[in-house]
């Protein structure tokens, strides 16, 4: 392999890596890096990250995304590149429930707009924001893949499709 | 090769390898495709889309333009780089790549030497389009070399790959997604790499500019002249650029052979020493204490009485950094005075082997053939420190070759290669040295039978060994941590025996730019010119001045800062009647021990020759003036050898005194071969050993005033850094106020803890402020609370 494009690694010491996060989230860990050949561990960044971010209530910390790298022998500023660029991982606290309408062109063809200005004024939260009561966080989300029943929009775990304002209410009052 | 094969570019045919891009074919014709993220040092991203062309195939044409950065060539091709399809194609690119960039290329420190600005002007519309908001990026502070300017970055991403792939530092990233792409460190923090200053060149655009140039100069006003780094002793080739007779920057110049397209930071902004305040900039005498300016035929008269009083009682040091023809006319003028005490190995304390040491020592391999080694081991040397480019050799055999290294280092290096570390005292760096030997099967015979009887080799020792006899082609390097070892003559005699054990090349790491020259010039006690033993070799750096002369002629060099035992130093010069000192700058122990200051060009001021790490000659010019009186060396010592009536001073251009030189080393071939067996040794022991590293930019007179460098990470920390188990041994904490003694020398500093530095070892780095009161770099220590 040409040194090119084989993966920067910078090796942490096991006993580190020992006191990193819980003895669950290890396991669950290593899980997924043994997916992937022994010199790509930084492979399972993506999985690593959502369930380090599910486990500390839905946001990354700058300290747990080090503490990714650290793990996987990758680069901090590899971590920051895949955490910033998707829209799953948050970097700020949330609200426990988040709400993520997608405003890519599908979606956007077939009224997502309306449902984010809905959102706005009945909710009182621009995209990126929390409402005043903490109930969700707001977020517009680039495609989710759902194009074909667009628009789409993720809540917690699941899509909701075809959706109007009224549905999308109706979804947000029955969050908890 | 049989497996070229022909396509055809712009109706030019061009010979090709299947595979290559056609970019490269097209670069090695002249034939210019504009680009942005394509560098050929680097991986392909294709991510700008600039070198779009029209292709087609056996008569076929391909439906899209294709980048030609990342499009193989096959055969049966037909590229047009110009044809209206390509050209439409690349003026689009351009428009997107406006939209975001700012045009105020007037208020740019890249303008007049942009490529965007050249492409765009080359292949844009003269009109931009777009109404809407530009983006506005923040800037980073990345330290004090490089400023960014990040509105500008057009994200080709050449210095992110830069750090993942040649520097082996991952810094830079690019965050977030889109129109909110971000190159930059994501946390701010200084770039600490030591050829961070790369991606200045790399950088397109004007987001990543020099921070000292900042502001400087335009483009259009300087003028471009060639140049050899002088510092670390690979010889990196230089393009100055000046104005109005100062150097302004310093970009690479390249030399595939040599540094690449790279250059150190230190190479990079070491010229901003030139322009320091404390330059020599006429001759000095000490006159009841207080210096006075003379006029040189004064100052040569004076100095030409004092050496021949002196006569055979002179001792002459020497700068390993030195050009050629200075070290030549300086051991002539010693010798001819009937001294032969004349010596450029400044930070070496043991001399036991120069009987038989090599007498032209040099890497044992060409530079470009570092990266074709299986297995490298090195001893004593922090070689990212030492010759940064060489250590980025070593990455490439490590990375590409995977060839495994070995480090044999009295405290534990920050690699950016995987190595295997052996770290320990100086004596454990004997010992594991002499236990690969005896695991590779090396019978000791004279001063190697103690070391070797008493060696255990371990399971580590048992697989270095073993990596080092299965390599294919092999290499063992001596660092300057090895040269100012206290038993610098064993490990030379293990070193030379693993090598020939395991059938590796031998290699010496010089200590500075013209320290193989110097070899050559007979700037040595024991080799007179064309690296010739000399039959009564003279008294060596050490024995100079533990047994003092009359007087000493100090060369280019700063006795607290640049010997091996500054406090030693100190004495011995304090003692002289009569200290001639030729150098480029003042400094304060150069005020209080020399009597006489003559001052002499610098780096880019006068013209000589260096002898590189590989044996190659490079010379270069003198390109701007001295400042003041200041005279290039040669020709002071040319003027001072007239007026001792001594032979041989006649030159009439430092030429001539190279073509002298280069006459006396007709057979002068490198070898590291030893010249007989080295006798005997003694096993140095200590509680606690000082280790005293040369930090990255100390190591010279012109480094160590360059403010830029300075302030970057590289400049050192003159702490007593020890191991935590160490300090808490001996009851100390970090940032403790402690007394440090060698001996009579001592001096007060701090605390640090860091988990590099063995047990029984500080690490108090020399050459820094403070240093010049401690004894030998590496020597016994004792620490107590002040
Ligand atoms: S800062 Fe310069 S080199 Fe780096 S991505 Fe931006 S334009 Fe390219
Ligand atoms: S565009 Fe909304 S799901 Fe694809
Ligand atoms: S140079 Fe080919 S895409 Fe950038």
């Amino acid at each position: 392999m040409s040194f090119r494009s084989a993966p920067l690694t910078v090796p942490t010491p096991p006993e580190v890596k020992a006191g990193l996060f819980t003895p669950e989230i290890r396991a669950a860990l290593d899980a997924q890096v043994a997916k992937y050949p022994d010199e790509w561990k930084q492979s399972a960044v993506m999985p690593a990250l959502t369930l380090v971010q599910d486990w500390n209530g839905g946001w990354l910390s700058r300290q747990l995304m080090d503490d990714v790298a650290a793990y996987l022998d990758m680069p901090a500023i590899a971590v920051y590149e895949v955490a910033s660029f998707y829209n799953m991982y948050d970097l700020e606290p949330t609200a426990k429930h988040k709400v993520c309408v997608c405003n890519s062109i599908s979606c956007m063809l077939n009224g997502s707009e309306e449902l984010i200005h809905h959102v706005e004024h009945k909710y009182g939260v621009k995209p990126g924001e929390t409402t005043a009561d903490g109930r969700f966080t707001f977020k517009e989300v680039e495609c989710l893949g759902a194009c074909r029943h667009a628009p789409a929009v993720l809540i917690g775990h699941s899509y909701h499709e075809h959706l109007t304002p009224a549905e999308l209410d109706k979804l947000i009052e029955g969050l908890g | 090769m049989t497996d070229k094969i022909t396509i055809e570019i712009d109706g030019r045919a061009c010979e090709a390898t299947p595979g290559e891009m056609i970019i490269a074919v097209a670069d090695r014709e002249g034939i210019s495709i504009p680009r942005f993220c394509y560098h050929k040092k680097l991986s392909i991203a294709a991510n700008c889309r600039m070198c779009l062309v029209e292709m087609e195939q056996n008569g076929r044409p391909f439906p899209k333009p294709v980048p030609a950065c990342a499009t193989p060539v096959c055969a049966g091709l037909k590229v047009q780089t110009r044809s209206p399809k390509a050209l439409e194609a690349q003026k689009g690119t351009m428009e997107f790549l406006l939209i975001n960039h700012p045009l105020d290329c007037p208020i740019c420190d890249q303008g007049g030497e942009c490529e965007l600005q050249d492409v765009a002007m080359g292949y844009g519309r003269d009109v931009s389009r777009y109404v809407e908001r530009k983006r506005v990026v923040m800037d980073q502070d990345l330290g004090s070399l490089i400023a960014t300017d990040m509105t500008r970055c057009i994200h080709c991403t050449r210095c992110v790959r830069f750090g993942a792939e040649i520097a082996g530092l991952r810094e830079l990233g690019a965050t977030g997604r889109g129109e909110q792409v971000r190159i930059g460190t994501f946390v701010e923090h200084t770039m600490a790499h030591e050829l961070s200053g790369n991606i200045i060149d790399l950088c397109p655009v004007g987001a990543l500019t020099s921070k000292p140039y900042r502001f400087q100069a335009r483009a259009w006003e300087l003028t471009q002249a060639p140049g050899l780094a002088p510092h670390d002793a690979l010889g990196s080739n230089l393009n100055l650029h000046l104005r109005r007779g100062r150097v302004m920057r310093v970009h690479p110049r390249e030399n595939e052979a040599i540094n690449e397209t790279w250059i150190s930071d230190r190479d990079r902004f070491s010229y901003e020493g030139l322009y320091s305040e404390d330059r020599l900039t006429a001759p000095l005498v000490k006159k009841d204490g207080v210096w006075e300016a003379i006029g040189w035929s004064e100052a040569l008269q004076l100095a030409a009485t004092r050496l021949k009083a002196a006569g055979a009682s002179l001792g002459t040091l020497i700068s390993p950094a030195a050009t050629l023809e200075e070290m030549f006319l300086a051991q002539k003028l010693t010798r001819g005075l009937g001294s032969n005490d004349i010596d450029s190995r400044l930070r070496q304390q043991d001399f036991r082997a120069d009987a038989n040491a090599p007498l032209l020592p040099w890497l044992g391999v060409p530079i470009a053939a570092v990266e074709r080694q299986q297995a490298i081991l090195l001893v004593g040397s922090d070689i990212r420190a030492e010759v940064p480019l060489l250590a980025h050799r070593i990455r490439k055999a490590a990375m590409e070759n995977e060839a495994r290294v070995f480090v044999i280092n009295p405290y534990a290096l920050e690699l950016t290669f995987p190595a295997d570390q052996l770290v320990g005292t100086p004596t454990a760096n004997l010992q594991d040295l002499a236990a690969i030997a005896k695991a590779l099967g090396v019978k000791g015979t004279g001063s190697l039978k103690d070391p070797l009887a008493h060696a255990s080799p371990d399971a580590g020792h048992r697989a270095a060994a073993d990596a080092l006899l299965q390599a294919g082609s092999g290499l063992i390097l001596l660092g300057a941590l090895a040269t100012a070892h206290p038993d610098y003559a064993l490990l030379q005699a293990l070193a030379s025996a693993v090598a020939k054990a395991a059938k590796l090349n031998l290699g010496f790491i010089p200590a500075a730019a013209n320290a193989v020259g110097a070899h050559l010039a007979g700037a040595l006690p024991q080799v007179l010119p064309g690296a010739q033993a000399a039959e009564v070799p003279g008294a060596a750096t050490r024995a100079m001045l533990a047994e003092p002369r009359r007087a000493y002629l100090l060369w280019q060099l700063e006795p607290g800062h640049d010997l091996c035992d500054p406090a030693l130093a100190t004495q011995a010069l304090g003692r002289a009647e009569f200290v001639i000192a030729c150098a480029s700058h003042r400094s304060p122990d150069l005020e209080a021990l020399a009597h006489l200051m003559l001052p002499i060009a610098a780096f880019a001021e006068t013209a000589g020759t260096l002898v590189n790490v590989e044996g190659t000659w490079q010379s270069f010019r003198g390109v701007v003036p001295p400042p003041g009186e200041a005279r290039p060396g040669w020709k002071v010592l040319r003027v001072l050898g007239n007026l001792l009536d001594l032979p041989g001073f006649d030159q009439d251009s430092q030429a001539e005194v190279a073509t002298e030189v280069s006459n006396l080393c007709a057979d002068a071939r490198p070898s590291n071969a030893l010249r007989g067996t080295l006798k005997a040794s003694s096993a140095p022991a200590a509680d606690l050993w000082r280790i005293g590293n040369v930090p990255l930019y100390r190591l010279d007179l012109l480094v160590r005033r360059a403010p830029a460098l300075q302030r970057a990470r590289g400049a050192g920390c003159f702490n007593a850094h020890l191991h935590p188990e160490q300090a808490a041994a001996l009851g100390l904490a970090a940032g403790d106020e402690v007394i440090v003694r060698q001996g009579e020398a001592s001096v007060r500093t701090q605390v640090s803890l860091s988990a590099t530095v063995p047990l029984g070892c500080a690490r108090i780095p020399a050459a820094m402020a403070g240093s010049e009161h401690l004894g030998v770099q590496i020597g016994p220590l004792s620490i107590a609370k002040a």
